[in-house]
């Protein structure tokens, strides 16, 4: 689903990311490792193009994402992302953050159909016996607007706050901030979710709920790319591990291997550190 | 002060007997237009200002745009309100050959200058928001103008919702100029009481209290707004 193809990412004269090659399959669950300043965030904010790459090409879905001229907006509804300070919308209430922007797009998307069979229609005045077809307009937007803000209830009240849903992100705990921005990502329906280290800004008590939802998701079938410092969920959760140093991937293994045998000696001193 | 009593007297007269209140009720209507119009111009300005001021830079476009609005910046905060306003009146107004009034201008010209000002408020307010907004607006799709208008700015403008306040107080303030270009505001309305009476004292007298009742009011409408705009706040 995703092919990254030698990515490369320059800081001004610093080489963060010296030739990334990696292919995430659907329903992978794709850990990345590594010390801090291996260039791990980085590489997960490339994927949809958060920083822009130097040079490379991430193909998302058979179209090179990291080419300037595709809209990246398109793509990026299909790749959701998990930030390490939740990010919640501080203006909008709970709800509001997890049905704002798929309410918002596809109204807009109906809006922009309209628009594109208005000129259809006039083009057709005079097209004579070959007319063009109208892009067929299913849904209102009060049914886009009931339907989506169902779905959003439906997923707060998977992660159990759904009595929260008008409250402001400001009166939640990190635990519940950070499942709301699980599920705001969720409620895109997206192919893949980016996780930046979604556990390491929360209380150690918090970690596990926010943990417990993304085992969840994996067992759902979500792909899911974590960058993360728990090697619990690494080896409980991933399929396949990632170690990264020095901006390039040192080692690519199933968890067992990964943590049983680890073959780069960097990796061994890494493991040894933390284990 | 023995003849106060007299003072008053007078310009109770001209105020009430020979059509005072007409015109400071005039002036006190176009007062408050050129400065809540000057106003709502200078917010759209300068958040447009603001917004180009803080778009990425690496393209060409933003580059050039980011260029105009300095120099728009730079030229309406280095000249005096009063000399824009002669130079749109008697300069630019017969070059375009347009015909409007001096209240009109006065409007244009205060909507113009609060736009430079208001846009450097914005961008402090822009900047004091969380850069993880916009990352957040752009990682579910939104586009760079989609999660400026609708989250970013909303933020931005609780933020600095008691820096606009000062800028109205001193735009209504600043409205004691306009009679350079004949817009008839509070001050030629007092000043037309006063040359009727050969009396100064007093006209000026309730002038000043006029103005600042004006921002006593105003500043009171601010600190509601404040308050209904901080409900997602954790300080309330």
């Amino acid at each position: 689903m995703i092919d990254v193809i030698n990515l490369k990412k320059d800081f001004g004269e610093i080489q963060v990311l010296k030739g990334i090659d990696i292919t995430i399959n659907k329903g992978d669950i794709v850990a990345v490792l590594g010390p801090s300043g291996s260039g791990k965030s980085t590489f997960l904010r490339c994927l949809n193009c958060m920083e822009d790459p130097t040079s490379g090409s991430i193909i998302f879905n058979g179209v090179d994402i990291a080419d300037m001229r595709v809209d990246i907006n398109v793509h990026r509804r299909h790749m959701g992302m998990v930030f390490q300070h939740f990010n919640l919308f501080q203006n909008k209430t709970v709800l509001q953050n997890v049905m704002m922007a798929p309410a918002y797009l596809k109204c807009k998307d109906i809006k922009k159909a309209k628009r594109e069979n208005r000129k259809t229609q006039f083009g057709n005045l005079f097209r004579g016996a070959q007319k063009k077809e109208l892009i067929p307009i299913e849904k209102t937007k009060e049914q886009i607007i009931k339907e989506t803000r169902e779905r959003a209830m439906e997923l707060l009240k998977r992660i159990g706050l759904d009595d929260k849903a008008d409250a402001y992100p400001s009166t939640l705990s990190g635990g519940q901030k950070q499942r709301v921005a699980i599920i705001r990502s969720l409620a895109m329906d997206p192919d893949v979710i980016l996780f930046d280290e979604p556990t390491s800004a929360l209380d150690p008590e918090m970690v596990g709920e926010v943990l417990d939802l993304m085992k969840e998701l994996a067992r759902d079938g979500m792909t899911m790319v974590v960058v993360t410092h728990e090697m619990g969920f690494a080896r409980e959760v991933a399929s396949r591990v990632i170690f990264m140093d020095e901006g390039m991937i040192k080692e690519e293994a199933p968890p067992e291997e990964f943590f049983e045998h680890p073959k780069d000696p960097r990796l061994q001193e890494f493991l040894s550190k933390i284990l | 002060m023995g003849n106060f009593g007299q003072k008053v007297d007078k310009f109770m007269e001209i105020f009430l007997e020979q059509n005072g209140y007409v015109k400071v009720v005039e002036g006190l209507q176009n007062t408050l237009l050129i400065a809540v119009t000057g106003l709502v111009i200078g917010i759209l300005i300068g958040t447009i200002i603001a917004t180009v001021r803080v778009l990425p830079k690496y393209k060409r476009l933003p580059r050039i745009l980011n260029g105009i609005c300095g120099f728009y910046v730079a030229l309406f905060r280095g000249t005096p309100m009063v000399v824009q306003l002669l130079v749109f009146y008697y300069v630019l107004l017969p070059i375009l050959g347009w015909q409007i009034t001096g209240v009109q201008v006065a409007m244009l010209v205060f909507g113009l200058n609060s736009g430079a000002y208001i846009s450097e408020i914005m961008r402090s307010g822009i900047q004091s928001v969380d850069p993880g907004q916009m990352e957040a607006g752009r990682a579910v799709g939104l586009s760079f103008g989609t999660s400026m208008i609708k989250i970013v700015i909303p933020q931005a403008v609780k933020n600095i919702l008691p820096t606009l306040g000062n800028e109205f107080i001193s735009l209504i303030k600043e409205t004691s100029v306009v009679s350079f270009v004949g817009a008839a505001d509070l001050y030629v309305a007092f000043n037309y009481i006063g040359s009727n009476s050969y009396e100064f004292m007093v006209p000026y007298l309730v002038m000043a209290l006029i103005y600042i009742l004006l921002v006593l009011v105003i500043t009171l409408l601010i600190k509601i707004m404040e308050r209904s705009l901080k409900k997602s706040d954790r300080r309330n």
